[in-house]
């Protein structure tokens, strides 16, 4: 190596080096802003004895359904399509939800009757306490089928079969501070 | 210097000013003209002197120069609109109605930037038609192809990241849609769109994102790759429009004229007359804006910009995966290689300047773009009322009977056909010709169902019955 040979080496060096240093400074900084706020709370939305079985009530704000079952199971559906997070719809007439922007739709368990939706609709942790029905929007529990596991029942109203249904829900327990709302 | 100063008295203050600028006055001969064209920064993207034959306007139907003035009249705009736009979720719609309500010609600004913005991604698409169709692509001009298709992505984006904007249904929920699709993308897709909208729902972070890409980062680098691109086609010399089975020119022996006045005065002509025309269009139709963004409740049905209903259309069949990254990658992936393979290099196979190639060539397209149509519409209604392909699959997840499946069958499908034309004695060339063709029409096809065979839950119906 000569010494031309060298210099020209060591500047191609350096400004490769100067490069990417400008592009990881670019990147750094723009990967620590932050979003502000998050959605999602432990809301009461109401008694049980305010829901009717056979019912599918909307609650448009905070993004889910709470559906009541034949056997006075309680279920929340999140409302947002997990397809590519469109909302979902409540179909009166057909008894599904169905997506305005792929055409998607569910059954009233949030089961697939349609693609394109890959997975079940995602559902949020329902809980019963001194007869209030609480539902945590603050998580969105994925499900790659649905389950009998999946409704809660009011400790007055006796579950289908014995020993089934847990009162309380697998994940967050109320009160902790959840992830946030995805 | 000592010379000049030498004959007379100093040009005043104004003459030398301007001399300081402009060297040589304007040009009275060839020679002059010539000079001015090289010595000229702007001017010297074009060549001193340039073939009779390339300035035919059936050849490039003036595309190109179409692209810049709508380019131009996009950054012209852009500007007057930055100065009236709050880029907040909670003002951002109320200063588009204050704009297009209360400022002086603020609705035919905002309507000239809108359809130009949608102008320019359909001008884009048909120069590079014309480009693939008369084989400007082949040697020596891969690279601008390339560039070309570079150029055709930043619009898409721009375009893109143009529409969350006014923050109304539209903007918002088709934001929402095409950030999710990252999703979908392995490995990087999550972080992505973490970076572009910060984790949860569309909101002040995103729109801050988008704004940002839309006025500072694309329309510079528009702006460059447009002016390297217009420089490649001097370097790259011009390619010649040729009749059917006209042998290749002999371009030392062609006819050639100055630049100055041929081509310029044709480019001033047609850019005035798109400008017109695009003034005429913006004053009579004004760009859409619905009501403003409700993150609990999109419209029903809930449909993209008409120029990703092709996609929109294309994510309602198959698995999002395969939408997603599949079908672009591949699409991506045939138009990188295209200039690079497409071509034979023996000079009598050269089919530079020949419009579809060949008398089969054209044939072919026809044939193709029929195919691609006909059974697109098939396909689509077919899937509609008769296919169920998770039934047929019964217990595979999705992605199986929604994505491999399907989208391998069409594949082999696409593959005997391109196969089969070789049987006939079709070269490379006009079988990727058929095979652009096909998908090309079976893209346009999903477009116009998706904008008005599409109504409420995205269901098929007769545009009449919408």
């Amino acid at each position: 190596m000569t010494r031309r040979d060298f210099f020209g080496l060591t500047w191609r060096v350096l400004t490769a080096f100067t490069a990417g240093q400008a592009a990881c400074i670019g990147l750094r900084f723009l990967a620590s802003r932050k979003a502000e706020g998050s959605f999602g709370e432990v809301l009461i939305a109401g008694l049980s004895g305010d829901f009717p079985l056979e019912t599918v009530t909307p609650f448009e704000q905070a993004r889910f359904f709470l559906i009541r079952f034949a056997d006075g199971g309680f279920l929340a559906l999140s409302s947002t399509c997990p397809h590519l997070a469109c909302v979902v719809g409540w179909d009166t007439a057909r008894r599904r939800f169905a997506c305005p922007c792929h055409g998607s739709e569910f059954e009233r368990d949030g089961s697939v009757v349609n693609p394109p939706a890959p997975r079940p609709l995602d559902r949020f942790a329902v809980l019963i306490e001194n007869d209030r029905v609480k539902v945590d929007t603050r998580q969105a529990l994925r499900r790659t089928s649905v389950t009998p596991e999946d409704l809660v029942y009011a400790p007055t109203t006796p579950p289908p079969a014995p020993g089934a249904a847990p009162a309380t829900l697998d994940s967050t327990a109320p009160g902790q501070p959840g992830p946030g709302y995805r | 210097m000592n010379q000049d100063d030498s004959r007379g008295p100093q040009p005043g203050l104004l003459t030398r000013v301007r001399r300081s600028i402009w060297r040589e006055p304007w040009p009275e001969s060839d020679r002059g003209r010539v000079r001015l064209t090289l010595n000229d920064l702007i001017l010297h993207l074009h060549a001193p002197r340039v073939p009779q034959r390339a300035l035919r306007a059936t050849y490039s139907y003036g595309l190109g120069i179409f692209a810049i003035v709508l380019f131009g009249v996009l950054g012209f705009t852009g500007v007057l609109l930055t100065f009236t736009y709050t880029p907040s979720p909670n003002d951002a719609y109320a200063s588009i109605q204050t704009l297009t309500a209360e400022i002086w010609i603020g609705a035919l600004i905002r309507n000239m930037h809108h359809w130009s913005g949608n102008l320019l991604l359909i001008v884009s698409v048909l120069h590079l038609l014309r480009v693939f169709y008369t084989a400007a692509f082949h040697p020596p001009r891969e690279f601008n192809w390339l560039l070309g298709l570079g150029l055709l992505a930043l619009v898409a984006l721009s375009n893109f990241t143009g529409y969350l904007m006014p923050w109304d249904q539209l903007a918002y929920w088709a934001t929402t849609i095409a950030t999710s699709m990252l999703n979908y993308v392995p490995v990087a897709g999550a972080s992505i769109r973490e970076f572009l909208v910060g984790g949860g729902d569309i909101g002040e972070f995103a729109l801050r994102t988008f704004f940002a890409f839309h006025i500072v980062v694309f329309p510079p680098l528009l702006a460059i790759i447009i002016s390297y691109h217009i420089w490649r086609v001097r370097k790259d010399t011009f390619s010649l429009p040729r009749a059917l089975n006209e042998p290749p020119l002999d371009r030392r022996r062609i006819e050639r004229v100055t630049t100055i006045p041929h081509l310029l005065n044709l480019e001033i002509g047609l850019a005035l007359l798109a400008l017109a025309l695009l003034i005429a269009w913006s004053t009579w139709v004004p760009a859409p804006l619905e009501d403003a963004a409700n993150p609990t409740h999109p419209p029903n049905p809930a449909k993209a910009a008409w120029y990703f209903m092709g996609f929109q259309e294309l994510l309602l069949h198959f698995h999002p995966a395969f939408v997603t990254v599949v079908i672009p990658g591949l699409t991506l992936l045939g138009l990188f290689l295209l200039p690079y393979t497409d071509a034979d290099p023996r000079p009598e196979r050269n089919v530079t300047g020949i419009w579809f190639r060949s008398r089969r060539g054209r044939w072919l397209a026809a044939l193709s773009a029929l195919l691609g149509a006909g059974l697109t519409a098939a396909l689509v209604v077919a899937d509609e009322h008769w296919l169920d392909l998770p039934a047929l699959f019964g217990g595979l997840p999705t992605a199986i009977s929604n994505g491999a499946v399907p989208i391998g069958a069409l594949a082999l499908g696409l593959v005997v056909y391109y196969w089969s034309l070789g049987r006939q004695g079709a070269t490379r060339s006009e079988r990727n010709l058929a095979l652009f063709t096909l998908l090309f029409a079976a893209f346009l096809t999903l477009t116009v169902i998706g904008v008005f065979f599409r109504g409420e839950n995205m269901a098929l119906v007769l545009p009449w019955n919408r």
